[in-house]
């Protein structure tokens, strides 16, 4: 299973991204599609929402069940890839290239309390 | 421990996604079960079903057995090899299970039955033939396995595989069948695509998969043989009718006959069965989630419930099964809470998908 080092992870199948602009890139993890199925829909949260650490602000369905979206640490909503929930099956083809949401986080230092690809690997059984 | 077919190997091999169904170890898909769905529309796919059973029935009383034990009638059946789709009904007319009954000779019938109602249906008939004084003698073929080959290529693709199987079965009808050596081949199916269902020994069973692979018969899981019953209009088990709910309720009406005189079980009471429901289909109107079951459906007429409800790869569309009050039409507009959060859906009578084509739109 594909992991990239230079991500950070929840222990609920998101990725993290720091962008170079200080926002979050946030997606969901290859296990996660590989467990979902075939996606078919897509929710996200608006742009401008706070959101807590571990909220769940949005919701991806496959053909066969759905599964809450949560977000990683608090802060802003800045931008939704409107690109993933026009077509889901694209982050059935590469979790990782498609972003959902990025986040402004409140406190920046926060990404360090995610776990990195090693501590998600043993998460998803994968070590 | 889940129970394992005989083709569990060849799933595994294949890096199929399996789960437990019923109590036995399942492909759920084998990658992409949209893909799967579309096979099936468009050329040939299969399906293991082999956790279904089949029941034989002998002696020269089967009919008369059969004639009292279904809710259809078995007497629609005057030519050996037709089948007749069934509910097995309890005495207070709730739906034991749905089966497809074949007449093979005068003292020879089969049922196939569903896996996980399996064991129940044989003590529920061995009961019914020690209280009709053992009209019959029942055989559970736990030793014969099942494939479903559907789609619009799916019998040029079977004649391919299986040697001489074409002359066999050629001018098969729908819901008719034939034995072709080992091999008893029916034109059936849960897909709503034309394509046979075959039974045939266990240890057989590799090699004609194999051989349907190798002219290009997709494998297809649980998960496609969901959506594609569900654009097809065809109840599940468990879901769309269940043990408290009477026929009459679950949009089979049609395969009970009342019109005969014969008795057969759970016909008394059907006669002041409550008719205050109906199950029909469902279409959301937005891109705003998946019907799912157990989601509530707000109508005119007072609320209903999804029975059964998916994403239609074929309409790229959200379909459902709904109980509904009566009363409720084909044509309304009615509200699904999904997430709390009203949805439109407008109700349609299935089927949703036929033959590839689309019914609804």
């Amino acid at each position: 299973m594909e992991l990239p080092a230079n991500l950070k992870y929840t222990e609920s199948h998101e990725w993290v991204r720091s962008e170079a602009d200080g926002t979050l890139a946030v997606g969901i993890t290859d296990h996660a599609q590989e467990a979902l199925g075939d996606l078919v829909f897509i929710e996200l949260p608006q742009v401008g929402r706070t959101v807590k650490a571990g909220e769940a602000i949005g919701v991806v369905e496959s053909v066969k069940a759905a599964s809450d979206i949560y977000a990683p640490v608090a802060g802003d909503v800045v931008a939704i890839n409107s690109g993933v929930t026009e077509t889901p099956e694209q982050v059935n083809a590469d979790a990782y290239a498609n972003w959902f949401y990025k986040l402004k986080p409140a406190n920046p230092g926060d990404t360090g309390k995610l776990l990195d690809a090693t501590a998600y690997a043993k998460v998803v059984g994968d070590a | 421990m889940p129970r394992q077919t005989p083709l569990n190997a060849v799933h595994r091999a294949s890096g199929a996604k399996m789960v437990d169904f019923g109590g036995w170890d399942m492909p759920l898909s084998y990658g992409s079960q949209i893909e799967e769905h579309h096979a099936v529309r468009r050329d040939a796919g299969m399906f293991d079903v082999s956790h279904m059973l089949a029941v034989d029935l002998s002696g020269a009383e089967g009919r008369a057995f059969l004639r009292y034990a279904l809710a259809n009638n078995i007497d629609k059946l005057s030519v050996p090899g037709k089948a007749l789709y069934s509910c097995l009904l309890s005495p207070t007319a709730g739906v034991l299970d749905d089966l497809i009954a074949y007449f093979l000779r005068e003292d020879a019938f089969r049922l196939v039955v569903n896996a996980a109602t399996a064991d129940k249906d044989v003590a529920w008939l061995t009961a019914l033939n020690a209280q009709r004084g053992q009209m019959i003698s029942l055989k559970p073929r736990r030793d014969l396995a099942m494939i479903a080959v559907q789609g619009p290529n799916a019998r040029e693709k079977l004649w391919q595989a299986l040697p001489g199987s074409r002359a066999a079965s050629d001018t098969l009808k729908p819901f008719a069948s034939t034995q072709f050596a080992d091999t008893f081949i029916a034109r059936t199916g849960y897909t709503g695509e034309d394509g046979f269902e075959i039974t045939l020994p266990q240890s057989q069973a590799v090699a004609l998969w194999n051989a349907l692979a190798d002219v290009g018969v997709r494998p297809c899981g649980l998960g496609a043989r969901d959506t594609l019953r569900l654009e097809a209009g065809m109840n599940l088990y468990g879901q769309d009718m269940t043990e408290a709910d009477n026929p009459l309720e679950s949009g089979l009406a049609w395969t009970v006959d009342l019109l005969s005189p014969r008795d057969f079980v759970g016909k008394a009471a059907l006669a002041g069965a409550a008719r205050t429901r109906q199950l029909l289909g469902l279409l959301l109107l937005d891109k705003g989630g998946v019907l799912r079951s157990h989601q509530t459906v707000r109508t005119a007429q007072g609320d209903g419930e999804i029975t059964s409800g998916t994403f239609s790869p074929t309409l790229a569309q959200s379909i459902a099964l709904a109980r509904l009050p009566a009363g409720v039409a084909p044509g309304d507009t009615v509200e699904v809470e999904i997430r709390a959060k009203p949805h439109a859906a407008r109700v349609v009578k299935p089927p949703f998908v036929r033959n590839g084509k689309a019914l609804v739109s």
